[in-house]
């Protein structure tokens, strides 16, 4: 019997940034304490290369390789192009606040890049073992991320909850796959579908098990009732942590239920919908509510996640490209919105003062009258107010659901996301309204400033020109469907 | 008639352009050249403005100076402008205010001149593009945009509850503008995707929907016009906000609600119109009779005259729903009639109030006798509120009077009590304020108003006077358009 190997090339840049990791690793081991900034620079060039190569290669064609178990086309490439560029920025962003606080070490950036590599993993998954491994290799990354300042109680009592939590949502996800595959006999993803299509498997054991993988989803997305670990985690990571969790992993988690809900199980849609419908008000209702409530800054962006989250599950209810279209749009808008919001928190930031309450924001417009503009659009956009790009994504998504006949549902979606403009104006009030309670200034390092100053300019811009990622995400939809 | 030139662009970018270089003058030790910017981006923007006025074709109904172009096509959403007799004068009544707000605010502003001068710039922009949308997507864009720049007018150079209002504010306009966009939606896909306002006006509709789409509508338009029972936001903002934020509230913000009956309501959904007329008119005369009421306690000239807009703004819904040309065209002028009395009205409290820094009337008495001139303007100003005929006040209200005879002798007897609650209110306060003894010290040491005061109110009391005198280019203007609408309201949809 001979061995055939495996075409490597659709996962290229996957075994590069592997490599990559190891590189980071030994040479910040050889780099010493004075020149921690190479793993930085290493870092970013891993990123940069991983991607050159998934552009290089990209195609609208789909590929298959190792049996079937990894899959390359036009959405995963698009995806991980944005999560390479996401994450780029979150290091760009974090650099002076984890030098401040003792983190700027090798293990910092090289469980970023494995928790980026799991990313890939998952969204290039055709197998339920790879999703799950690809699943896994982020959380744990995660997982010590959130635990990295070991000295203090709140993150490492975060880390634990996210911990405890996240190993139930992945027992529940393997238990529904298991079920999944007693009642189908694979665990490929496109096997799958065609054994739903074919009527052949039990019905009542794929419900039970997708059951399971809905709430498995439900964790990862940090959707009401699976939400409990987001505000604990997002409060008690370091800033620089959280604005990771908060950013990149949101594509992952897209990917995710694409390849899981919609290639493999999108036959049972009359199933998944009515769950995922729950999960989508009950998200937007204590999300949104809760969210008022919190004197926290990054906690009351935990609800607000939560919130936003329940909000892109409605572009999934239509069951159509259109949807979900509209939700990979979501996702872009509101990762670039989460980006820079929690960027300014970081900017807030100084030696040994961590901006954590909302207070914190308050007299920004005189302290610094452009950061609180940038700012500004950052909140307005979270609340979907135009010409913000967090509108257009908004109405993307209820258009979707309008399209497939819920128009209650989107009724009930602008209510919860009136509610959510409440709290969003409060950090405008805070900005625009009072009086700073302290004059230090703020004095980001030129990289930052320029990335922040973009980063908030392209909210409006993408907002008045919003046909390029809109085209984009109709355009990786439709080519891999 | 075609007018290649694109003109509604330039008039809704010219002043957002300028307002974007005001706020670049940055701190307050540019103030005089960002007031000077924003003086001459105001009056250019008037300028670029009159030759809409001059070009324009009254013989026909068909919207002119149409713009269109592709923006993004994802959903067959199009930048596309045009204007008719509807928004024509308000396009115009938008560009003729703002230049006079940037003069109130000339002096009486000291903090953060950049950013006040800069916003109502951009907001007068955005205020044109809202009357120039001919697609929906791009009227809701302008439509909710306009929020911010007053969001933070009143929230930054407001009064002391200026918080509170500010918020409210916001809140009770998104509220309602996020049903009009379901609405929308739904229009998108009843019209097999077409965000086109034209193509909307064609499309037949069941009742049901029909009524849905109306109340969805009405939620957004109620709320800014601000109709009875949701108008308790607005004697909130108009209390907290600055004179030059009063003043583009009560002259320009009120009446994009009025206009979105006109351009939405009416003839998109006009089984439903019809059907619920009669619940409209009953809700505009509840503002017109008890409103007023309400208006005669007030002790605070602000918001007595905020409760007087929403009398008068009770007028315009009045006329927009007894669903007769004389009434929709008596509707129009009193919308614009309104516009310059209550922006007079509010710019005179504004002048009595940068002087005595404060609004209640019970501290004031006996102004005539250091004011004079002042005095003079007030009380034509306050006759023009109460409808006194010769005055632009009296056209609007007599016309709506006399459309709603037409319909029903008891709404037009409850219409015709305005002009006994409106002399009582208004010129009650006038009273008490201008003539009696002198009241107190500070009133004794108050100056008569200076130049720059002089000319902004002389200039509203020639336009009050002309409207009041000679109304006939303003109605000739819309009379067109306003029979077309009328054909569209009486030919079913189902």
């Amino acid at each position: 019997m001979n061995f055939i190997p495996p075409d490597f090339a659709p996962a290229s840049s996957e075994i590069f940034m592997l490599i990559m990791v190891c590189v980071v690793m030994l040479a910040d081991l050889a780099a010493g304490d004075n020149r921690r900034y190479v793993a930085y620079l290493l870092t970013q060039i891993s990123l940069l290369g991983c991607a050159i190569l998934t552009y290089v290669s990209f195609s609208t064609e789909t590929v298959q390789t190792f049996h079937g178990m990894f899959v390359d086309d036009a959405m995963a490439d698009i995806l991980k192009l944005m999560i390479f560029g996401t994450v780029s920025a979150v290091l760009v962003y974090s650099y002076s606040y984890i030098t401040d606080r003792g983190m700027l070490r090798g293990e910092f950036f090289s469980l970023i890049l494995f928790a980026t590599l799991g990313m890939m993993v998952m969204i290039s998954a055709s197998h339920f073992l790879t999703l799950y491994i690809g699943l896994e290799l982020l959380s744990l990354s995660l997982y010590a991320l959130v635990a990295l300042r070991r000295d203090s109680v709140v993150a490492t009592e975060a880390a634990m909850k996210f911990f405890i939590l996240g190993a139930l949502a992945s027992g529940f996800l393997l238990y529904g796959m298991s079920l999944v595959y007693g009642a189908t006999g694979t665990l490929h993803i496109s096997q799958l579908a065609q054994v739903i299509q074919s009527g052949a498997s039990s019905k009542e054991v794929l419900v039970v098990g997708l059951v399971f993988i809905v709430a498995g989803i439900g964790f990862k997305l940090s959707t009401v009732p699976f939400h409990m670990w987001a505000p604990d985690v997002y409060q008690g990571a370091p800033t620089a942590v959280t604005l990771f969790i908060g950013s990149a992993p949101k594509f992952a988690a897209f990917g995710f239920v694409m390849r899981l809900l919609i290639e493999g199980m999108g036959e049972m849609v009359s199933d998944w919908q009515g769950m995922l419908v729950i999960l989508a008000v009950m998200s937007m209702a204590v999300g949104n509510i809760a969210a008022i409530a919190q004197s926290n800054i990054k906690r009351m962006l935990a609800y607000s996640t939560i919130s936003h989250m329940g909000f892109l599950l409605l572009g999934f209810i239509s069951a159509d490209s259109n949807g979900y279209s509209s939700a990979l749009f979501y996702v872009i808008a509101y990762v670039l919105m989460t980006l820079g919001t929690f960027a300014m928190i970081m900017l807030l930031c100084r030696e040994g003062f961590e901006a954590e309450n909302i207070d914190d924001f308050k007299g920004l417009s005189k302290r610094n009258p452009w950061y609180a503009f940038i700012t500004l659009l950052f909140m307005l956009s979270l609340a979907g107010i135009p010409p913000m790009i967090g509108f257009y994504a908004k109405f993307a998504v209820l258009q979707a659901v309008v399209n497939a006949g819920f128009v209650w549902l989107a009724v009930v979606a602008v209510l919860f996301s009136l509610i959510g403009a409440f709290y969003y104006l409060r950090i405008i009030k805070l900005m625009y309204f009072d009086e700073p309670e302290t004059n230090e200034p703020i004095l980001p390092n030129s990289d930052v400033k320029i990335l922040f100053s973009a980063n908030g300019l392209a909210i409006l811009a993408l907002g008045i020109f919003p046909q390029a990622l809109m085209g984009l995400s109709l355009f990786a939809i439709q080519n891999s469907m | 008639m075609s007018f290649e030139f694109p003109l509604l662009s330039l008039i809704i970018w010219l002043p957002i352009l300028f307002g974007i270089a005001v706020f670049v003058t940055g701190s307050d030790l540019n103030a005089q050249l960002a007031r000077w910017i924003a003086l001459v981006g105001s009056i250019l923007g008037f300028l670029v403005a009159i030759p809409l006025c001059t070009n324009f074709d009254a013989a026909t109904g068909a919207m002119q100076f149409v713009e269109n172009h592709v923006w993004f096509e994802r959903f067959n959403v199009n930048y596309h402008l045009g204007v008719d007799g509807i928004s024509m004068p308000l396009i115009l009544l938008n560009c003729f205010i703002t230049p006079l707000v940037i003069v109130a605010g000339w002096e009486v502003i000291k903090e953060r001149v950049s950013q006040y001068m800069g916003a109502f710039l951009v907001m007068s922009g955005i205020v044109n593009g809202v009357f120039a949308s001919l697609d929906a997507i791009l009227f809701y864009v302008f439509w909710e945009a306009s929020l911010i720049p007053m969001f933070l007018i009143i929230g930054i150079w407001g009064g002391p509850n200026r918080v509170y209002a500010a918020v409210k504010f916001f809140l009770y306009t998104l509220m309602g503008s996020l049903l009009m966009l379901i609405a929308f939606i739904y229009l998108y896909q009843a019209s097999e995707g077409s965000f086109s306002i034209e193509e909307y006006h064609k499309l037949a509709i069941p009742m049901t929907p029909q009524i849905l789409i109306f109340i969805a509508f009405l939620l957004a338009f109620a709320v800014k016009v601000p109709m009875w029972p949701v108008h308790t936001w607005l004697p909130d903002a108009h209390v907290e906000a600055p004179t030059g934020g009063s003043v583009v509230l009560a002259a320009i913000l009120l009446k994009l609600g009025g206009y979105g009956f006109l351009r939405f309501s009416l003839p998109i959904a006009p089984d439903a119109s019809q059907y619920l007329a009669t619940m409209m008119i009953v809700l505009s005369l509840v503002a017109v009779v008890y409103i007023g009421l309400i208006a005669l306690m007030q002790v605070d000239m602000k918001k007595l005259i905020a409760y007087s807009s929403v009398a008068h703004m009770g007028f315009v819904t009045l006329g927009f729903f007894l669903l007769n040309a004389y009434g929709i065209e008596g509707a129009m002028v009193q919308m614009i009639s309104h516009g310059f009395i209550s922006g007079a009205m509010f710019l005179c409290v504004g002048v009595l109030y940068d002087r005595l820094h404060s609004r209640q009337i019970a501290d004031y008495g006996g102004v005539v006798n250091r004011m004079p001139v002042f005095a003079a303007f007030f009380m034509l100003f306050s006759m023009a509120n109460a409808g006194l005929p010769g005055t632009s006040g009296f056209v609007g209200e007599f016309m709506v009077i006399m459309s709603a005879v037409q319909v029903s002798f008891w709404y037009a007897f409850l219409a015709a009590t305005t002009l006994i609650f409106g002399a009582a209110y208004t010129l009650w306060m006038y009273k008490r304020v201008i003539f009696g003894a002198v009241a107190s010290p500070a009133v004794e040491s108050l100056q008569d108003i200076s130049k720059r005061e002089f000319v902004l109110l002389l200039i509203l009391a020639i336009s009050v006077l002309w409207i009041g005198v000679y109304p006939f280019p303003l109605t000739e203007v819309m009379h067109t358009t306003v029979e077309q609408l009328l054909v569209h309201v009486s030919s079913s949809k189902l």
